[in-house]
């Protein structure tokens, strides 16, 4: 089962490695992990993608919570919450493929961000599905690169 | 600017003392030789040089097992930091508090491959409870503090701090904060209340309960409360090998050790319990054997203060978080209001556990031509009537210990029991001796592991710290050797030690005192003259060769499959017939 834990975390150096390491360290696989700054400049918020049964997924949340530098952990299956994720996917358009793969585009409303005479680069945003989606209709006409940022997770009120 | 300003140097010294810590362990070199300077003119600390910076830390963790106190060790930066992983992950896994030092290069340097530089911060990452660098002498004191804070409280454990060597020489004001706050670390010191009622319900309820108690116990000083615990309930107590002393061995109500190595009696109660009371244990493989098969009918009640152990290897019906100590004490006046009449629903159970424990109580055959190990511990216990504090190395000689000494009291027994660690006992028990220098201390080695940290001869002899050191030779790598001969038909691989060193004159060299005892009849002579002495001494005791550890649970069986010395032939030819 896939989870999004949100962690908050210590902004100090080592902090990631700390973080990265209890998963490296017990064979755990993490999918994405997302890291930034939150309104508190002292505090820094991790969002990080796994796998795991539920046995396993106890674990990882214990064994977070036991990390020093670790402030708070969510894990959002238990929440409603609202997760995101950017993609930029590069893909070849010559001439008779430019038309249908600024159609895709424009139904999921992703954006072009660069422009060449044999190639588009595409900005999407969205959550699993509507990126799933995306890159398997852009697929036909030939993905170049993706590269994603990672989700990024927030509780809803 | 008012105060006045000292280096880093001064302010590590000052912090220690105001740690109270009476004795340091270092081993000095390029970067840290401002410290040692400093270190050179005061006298508030008892300053001990190993001669391996294992060794040094080693005697922290002595130190701290046997006191509560945590242990203090300083080396220099590269090879002195990498020479101490793994006496941290010794402690690491045994939970122990330590707190070390390393020095490190310049932080202008770091991460430059200068010399002697390692990332002793990436390097010890798994093996610390935390760690730090400090870039700033500004922050020095504060991270002292943490340091111990941390390393004390909670599932105590290993601290390293990695102090550059411009941090040593850096000025400021020294201010030692009185207090510390971490918002990110509260250990749960209070167990939950209604779990607690929960326990005590499930308790009496139960018709045959055993309680499991590990190194917690002994950490968190909880032993006179599971003391009370197990005279209210008239439970039965057995321990792991890090919770020897957590319970008297010589009690009534003691079934001494269970798992691998474990009595018949314990290892029979554990699997036909149908409530097991987990108090500081971690549910070790050690422990369960195979874990599919452990305790088939038994509802566990899980007590640690770390969540994470909790069902880590094994389903618990009820998980109390907390400190043991606070814990227990909640939970025995939970029971004391309940007036169920123990000694009578005790009854039956209890009289089961009589009838394994004379089926097969622990035994090994003596013999008159030919020293038993078992039997030079027995001696032992006799001779020090149970009253030294014994540290192991990491072999069969460990288990021997384990059985055949009997531990009334916590804190008299240190063995590396997580991780394993041959080469740990001789200078842990320098570091034991240096803060019981009233009390006998003694290592009761292999001849394989006692060679693992020899060289401490030299600081036990320049210190005058006596540790009597009780060498089990078999001249063989004896628990590797037992596993060979009973599942690995007998393709004895490296273990023959045939080439063991002199112990009596190696000793001699040293300047310390060597024996041997070649015959059984020697025995009680050599342990006498050697507990005598005033200065360390080595006892060879020339074992039999051939000897195993029984009971045992072989690797993958559950805990209720032990093996036995006189079935060894019929088991050997089951063993070669599965295979
Ligand atoms: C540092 C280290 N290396 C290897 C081992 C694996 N090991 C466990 S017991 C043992 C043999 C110990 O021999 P000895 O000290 O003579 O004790 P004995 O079993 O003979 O009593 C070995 C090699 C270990 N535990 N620690
Ligand atoms: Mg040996």
């Amino acid at each position: 089962m896939k989870h999004i834990i949100s962690v908050l975390v210590e902004n100090k150096f080592g902090v990631l490695s700390r973080v990265s390491g209890l998963f490296s360290g017990r064979g755990f696989n993490i999918e994405t992990i997302s890291v930034g700054p939150t309104l508190d400049p002292s505090i820094s918020q991790m969002t990080i993608v796994t796998t795991g049964d539920d046995r396993i997924l106890e674990q990882i949340i214990k064994q977070l919570n036991k990390l020093i530098d670790v402030i708070k952990v969510t894990d959002l299956a238990e929440k409603e919450f609202v997760e995101r994720e950017m993609c930029l996917i590069k893909v070849n358009a010559p001439a008779e493929h430019r038309a249908e793969a600024l159609r895709i585009a424009d139904i999921f409303r992703a954006r072009v961000v660069d422009s060449t005479i044999k190639t588009y680069t595409f900005q999407v945003t969205g959550d699993e599905k509507k990126l799933a989606a995306f890159i398997e209709l852009l697929r036909p006409i030939g993905i170049k690169e993706i590269v994603r940022t990672g989700k990024v997770a927030i509780t809803r009120e | 600017m008012s105060g006045k300003q000292i280096t880093g140097a001064e302010i590590f010294l000052e912090s220690l003392k105001k740690e109270k810590v009476d004795t340091l362990f270092c081993y000095p070199g390029g970067v840290v030789l401002k410290i040692f300077d400093v270190l050179y003119e005061q006298k508030d600390i008892r300053i001990i040089l190993p001669r391996h910076e294992q060794g040094g830390v080693h005697m922290a963790d002595g130190y701290a097992r046997s006191t509560g106190r945590p242990g203090v060790a300083l080396v220099t930066s590269g090879p002195g930091a990498t020479n101490v992983v793994t006496a941290l992950a010794t402690a690491y896994m045994d939970s122990i508090p330590i707190v070390v030092f390393t020095g490190q290069v310049p932080t202008a340097l770091i991460g430059n491959d200068a010399f002697q530089e390692a990332d002793i911060v990436g390097i010890t990452r798994p093996c610390t409870k935390y760690n730090f660098l400090v870039k700033d002498v500004n922050d020095l004191a504060r991270t002292i503090k943490e340091a111990f804070y941390i390393a004390t409280t909670g599932r105590p454990g290993p601290v390293l701090i990695d102090f550059p060597r411009d941090v040593v020489t850096a000025k400021t004001e020294f201010h030692y904060p009185d207090k510390v706050e971490i918002r990110s670390y509260n250990p749960t010191v209070a167990g939950n209340k209604w779990q607690i009622k929960q326990a005590a319900e499930a308790i009496a309820k139960a018709k045959k309960p055993v309680a499991y108690i590990g190194g917690g116990v002994v950490l968190s000083n909880a032993s006179a409360e599971v003391l009370e615990f197990a005279e209210i309930t008239k439970i039965p107590v057995t321990h792991t090998l890090m919770g020897i002393g957590g319970f008297p061995g010589t009690h009534e109500l003691s079934l001494g050790m269970l798992g691998m190595h474990g009595t018949y009696y314990a290892n029979m109660a554990i699997h036909n319990s149908d409530l097991i009371i987990a108090i500081g244990a971690r549910f070790d493989d050690r422990v369960t054997g195979k874990i599919e098969g452990f305790a088939p009918e038994a509802k566990i009640i899980h007590i640690d203060i770390d969540p994470t152990s909790i069902r880590k290897n094994v389903r618990v019906d009820i998980p109390i978080v907390g400190d043991v100590k606070h814990v227990m004490s909640d939970l025995n006046k939970e029971l004391h209001k309940s007036k169920e009449p123990w000694d009578a629903i005790r009854k039956s159970w209890l009289k089961q556990i009589e009838a394994w424990r004379e089926e097969r109580p622990l035994s090994y055959e003596y013999a008159d031509d030919v020293i038993k190990p078992q039997f030079v511990v027995e001696k032992l216990y006799e001779i020090t009537r149970g009253d030294a504090i014994i540290v192991t190395d990491v072999g069969q000689h460990q288990m021997w210990a384990a059985q055949y000494y009997k531990f009334d009291k916590p804190r008299q027994w240190c063995t590396s029991g997580g991780l394993g660690t041959m080469g740990y006992g001789f200078p842990a028990a320098i570091g034991a001796k240096v803060a019981h220098p009233d009390k006998e201390v003694i290592s009761i080695s292999g001849d394989g592991s006692i060679q693992m940290n020899i060289q401490e001869l030299a600081t036990t002899i320049e210190n005058n710290i006596p540790v009597k050191v009780v060498i089990l030779n078999n001249r063989y790598l004896g628990m590797v050797r037992q596993w060979q001969e009973l599942f690995y038909q007998e393709r004895y691989s490296s273990v023959d030690l045939g080439s063991t060193p002199d112990f009596v004159k190696l000793a001699e060299a040293y300047g310390a005192i060597g024996l041997r005892a070649n015959r059984p009849s020697e025995v009680e002579a050599v342990l006498k003259e050697g507990l005598k002495a005033k200065k360390t001494v080595f006892m060879d005791f020339v074992t039999a060769r051939y000897e195993k550890v029984f009971p045992m649970v072989p690797a993958g069986a559950s805990i209720n499959e032990m093996i036995f010395g006189e079935e060894k032939k019929k088991e050997e030819k089951k063993l070669k017939a599965v295979k």
